[in-house]
């Protein structure tokens, strides 16, 4: 249990010893991605050779750094030089490396990066540029494209220290932003330093907030809640899990933060319930917290006390609408309601709540920590700060990558993330989730913040940015969100209940070749209309996906309906494949790749399709690697 | 059936209704899925009606009135994935098991549930079988997949 503030200190300085050891560390990316692509055996052998070896090593698992294209990711610190980070590290591999490692060899054809400096941490930094021992060839990790304009803030910790420690987090200057509220900042100057940082809710709305902490603060009645969002229901966003899973702490903190500020004493953590893991370790980081008076009674021998517990969504979108998820905290369907009784004044159980989402708490620490005019100088106007995106679907280095905002599209797509991979073209990129709108190509340089892709058509959403090919269809997607819109709709307003519904119906007959132009006008006008008369935020931007695509990609629903085809060759009534004999080099692939038979060929033989039996499908597309699979 | 499981659960949770979602979340693994008895039980020791306990049971997808398999294969069609081929996994998957999605096989080995998002976009297309994610799938692993599970059960 830990008294007071200076013992704080001493802790930490202690913690940040042990860290920095006098002992190779070798750890293990154990987040979702790294474990689905089995971290679990890599990090089982790599204990496993230490102690056959009986070797000193510390092995630990970490969360993920973000480059999910090259997991599983280990990285090796050995006192005194540069940590190494190596990509693709299969079970084999991991016990090689471990056998090198205890030579000093560093099998550098293996590594991704090397990081001189450790100033990815906030609080401290370790310097041993210059002692490169063999390693001058692996490029530095603030070199790699995929690094080199990333700025880690909420995500920062994450990939560098077990989330299952508290003391890596104390090692990394964790809770020196609480000390520093508890001990010399008065509930108004926390809000002011949040509100001149500029911080806006990362969640999607980009609502202000100070703006909000303030009026819970004023906001009559006791308890106050303070909740954090952690359902991030978006498909195709995992930043948030990122978060919780790899640095648990960092929202617990920004939460007792907030709350001190606001003046709760309790809260919850409502994480949806796909993400198993991100629950375990908020459990494990709450459990430790509350052993280190961190959290729980008397904070830091204050008479400040926080308390926070975790409920598990039950799989239901709509609750990362603020209400719908105060209904499901209160054991009822999570059904949204109208809110012109504002949450900060009556939210949960009808008491003062303030709602912010788990990217929005991560920020917080680091607001109080180096100041709010260091973080009011990161991004662009009115959009400060840095926002994390999950770049996934046709891009080459798929992952989380953190940006000031204001950054372009284009930056992000392209320099950072490779662009789109198999030499295919770039059609558009999808962001903001079901609420958010597609993208075409001439708005690549488009500034990426919270005003300019609301003002394209999109949104900023959680910060899923989707990016399609060529052989991406946008009215399949547009149906695709809208179908899931369906499904997710609770029922309870008839705009969004029924007009979802109705849209998803002419989508449907658009996508398999019955629609006709005026389906097209009678899409958009029925979009018009949910937009305009949809109670919550799921209804009111859930036309966005087919708003967007009718605006953008209008030639693409055109030739769906005109010349009944589609051009992404995806819509299966609309595509009929053939393989060209003249392209065809005869490997076989397609055939092995087809699951219900449908191609002929031998060696030295043109295949072809039995138009009969083909599913449409497109594997043997997806597989060809000389394109010799058109659509006609 | 033994209900003293569920008020085990109950007492967990302080006999709060409150909680109701995750109560019914919890006895559900227990029960891999929600019996209407266990319901009943519920609804009479939170003291709250059965209408309730129904309107929340019905509301959330991942809660099952139905009888589910031994095990739960959880396909992924979040966007990365709906992009990298999920309408060929699943059809794969439907066409080995021989079900439809939702449903669960004759020998009560598997169901099949398609899920939103399973937030490992990076590993699109991406499936779950009893909680553990398998990246990268194509039509032609389905297969072997399913027979890491088909064995453990003949053990």
């Amino acid at each position: 249990m830990i008294k007071s503030i200076q013992e704080l200190s001493k802790r930490q300085a202690k913690a940040q010893k042990e860290y920095y050891c006098d002992k190779v560390r070798i750890s293990v990316g154990a987040g979702t991605c790294g474990l689905a692509n089995g971290a679990g055996e890599v990090l089982e052998t790599i204990s496993d050779e230490v102690d056959k070896q009986g070797l000193d090593f510390l092995v630990r698992q970490t969360g993920c750094v973000g480059f999910c294209e090259g997991e599983p990711i280990v990285d090796v610190m050995i006192p005194g030089l540069p940590r190494v980070f190596y990509r693709d590290i299969s079970p084999r591999k991991a016990r090689e490396l471990v056998q090198a490692i205890a030579q000093r060899d560093f099998r550098s054809e293996w590594a991704l990066a090397r990081l001189d400096k450790d100033n990815l941490l906030v609080e401290l930094e370790r310097d041993v540029s210059g002692k490169l021992n063999g390693l001058a060839k692996v490029p530095a990790l603030h070199e790699l494209p995929f690094y080199k304009q990333q700025a880690k803030i909420a995500l920062r910790n994450c990939g560098f220290i077990d989330p299952h420690n508290i003391e890596e987090y104390l090692a990394s200057g964790g809770y020196s932003a609480l000390a520093k509220v508890l001990s010399s900042m008065e509930a108004e100057e926390i809000i002011d330093s949040v509100e001149n940082a500029g911080l806006r809710g990362r969640g999607g709305g980009g609502f202000l907030t100070a703006r909000k902490w303030r009026s819970c603060r004023k906001a009559d009645g006791y308890p106050k809640y303070v909740l954090c969002n952690g359902d991030e229901g978006d498909p195709g966003a995992f930043m948030d899990r990122s978060i919780m899973e790899g640095n648990p702490h960092s929202v617990l903190e920004g939460m007792t933060i907030g709350a001190y500020a606001i003046g709760a004493d309790r809260g919850y953590i409502y994480v949806r319930l796909e993400y198993p893991l991100a629950v375990e370790n908020l459990r494990i980081a709450i459990r430790q917290a509350k052993e280190y008076g961190l959290l729980g009674e008397n904070i830091l021998g204050t008479d400040f006390s926080f308390d926070v517990k975790i409920s598990r969504g039950a799989g239901a979108f709509v609750c990362g609408e603020s209400t719908a998820l105060m209904a499901s905290l209160e054991g009822l369907s999570g059904e949204p309601r109208a809110k012109h009784i504002h949450t900060a004044e009556k939210g949960l159980f009808k008491k003062p709540t303030n709602l912010n989402n788990v990217e929005t708490w991560a920020n917080v620490p680091v607001i109080i920590n180096k100041g709010w005019q260091w973080y009011s100088k990161i991004g662009s106007d009115n959009n400060k700060g840095t926002k994390v995106f999950s770049v996934v679907g046709k891009v080459k280095n798929t992952g989380l990558v953190e940006v000031p905002m204001g950054i372009s599209l284009r930056q992000i797509i392209y320099d950072i993330c490779g662009g789109v991979p198999d030499k295919r073209q770039f059609k558009g990129v999808q962001t903001g989730g079901p609420s958010g709108g597609c993208l075409p190509e001439k708005l690549l340089d488009l500034p990426v913040d919270f005003d300019g892709l609301t003002e394209a058509g999109s949104m900023m959403g959680s910060g899923g940015m989707i990016v399609m090919d060529d052989r991406s269809c946008v009215v399949e997607i547009a149906r695709y969100f809208t179908e899931f819109l369906t499904k997710e709709s609770c029922g309870k307003c008839t705009a969004c209940r029924e007009g979802v519904r109705e849209m998803l119906e002419l989508l449907d007959k658009i996508t398999i070749g019955q629609g006709s132009t005026e389906d097209i006008e009678l899409l958009e006008e029925l979009c018009c209309y949910v937009r305009d008369n949809s109670i919550c935020g799921l209804g009111k931007s859930a036309p966005n996906p087919t708003l967007s695509t009718l605006k953008y990609f209008r030639d693409e629903y055109e030739a769906h309906v005109v010349e009944h085809k589609c051009p992404a060759g995806v819509c299966r009534e609309l595509t009929k494949f053939e393989i060209e004999a003249e392209t065809c080099i005869a490997c076989g692939r397609c055939i092995k790749a087809c699951p219900v038979e449908a191609i002929t060929g031998e060696k030295k033989v043109a295949h072809e399709i039995i138009q009969e039996k083909c599913i449409k499908c497109g594997a043997c597309r997806d597989t060809c690697p000389v394109d010799a699979v058109v659509t006609l | 059936m033994n209900l003293t499981k569920v008020d085990e659960i109950i007492q967990e949770y302080e006999g709060e209704d409150s909680w109701l979602v995750m109560i019914l979340q919890d006895v559900q693994e227990d029960f891999n899925f929600l019996p209407e008895l266990a319901l009943k039980r519920v609804a009479e020791q939170l003291d709250i009606p059965l209408s309730r306990v129904h309107n929340v049971a019905t509301f959330y997808s991942s809660l099952s009135l139905k009888e589910r398999g031994k095990h739960i294969i959880k396909v992924c069609d979040g966007t990365a994935c709906h992009l990298r081929g999920f309408v060929n996994l699943r059809d794969e998957i439907c066409r080995q098991l021989a079900i439809k999605e939702g449903e669960t096989t004759n020998d009560k080995l598997f169901t099949l549930e398609v899920v939103a998002c399973l937030g490992a976009c990076a590993l699109a297309p991406v499936m779950a079988i009893d909680g553990k994610c398998f990246g990268n799938m194509d039509t032609q692993k389905v297969e072997a997949t399913l027979d890491l599970y088909r064995k453990q059960t003949q053990k």
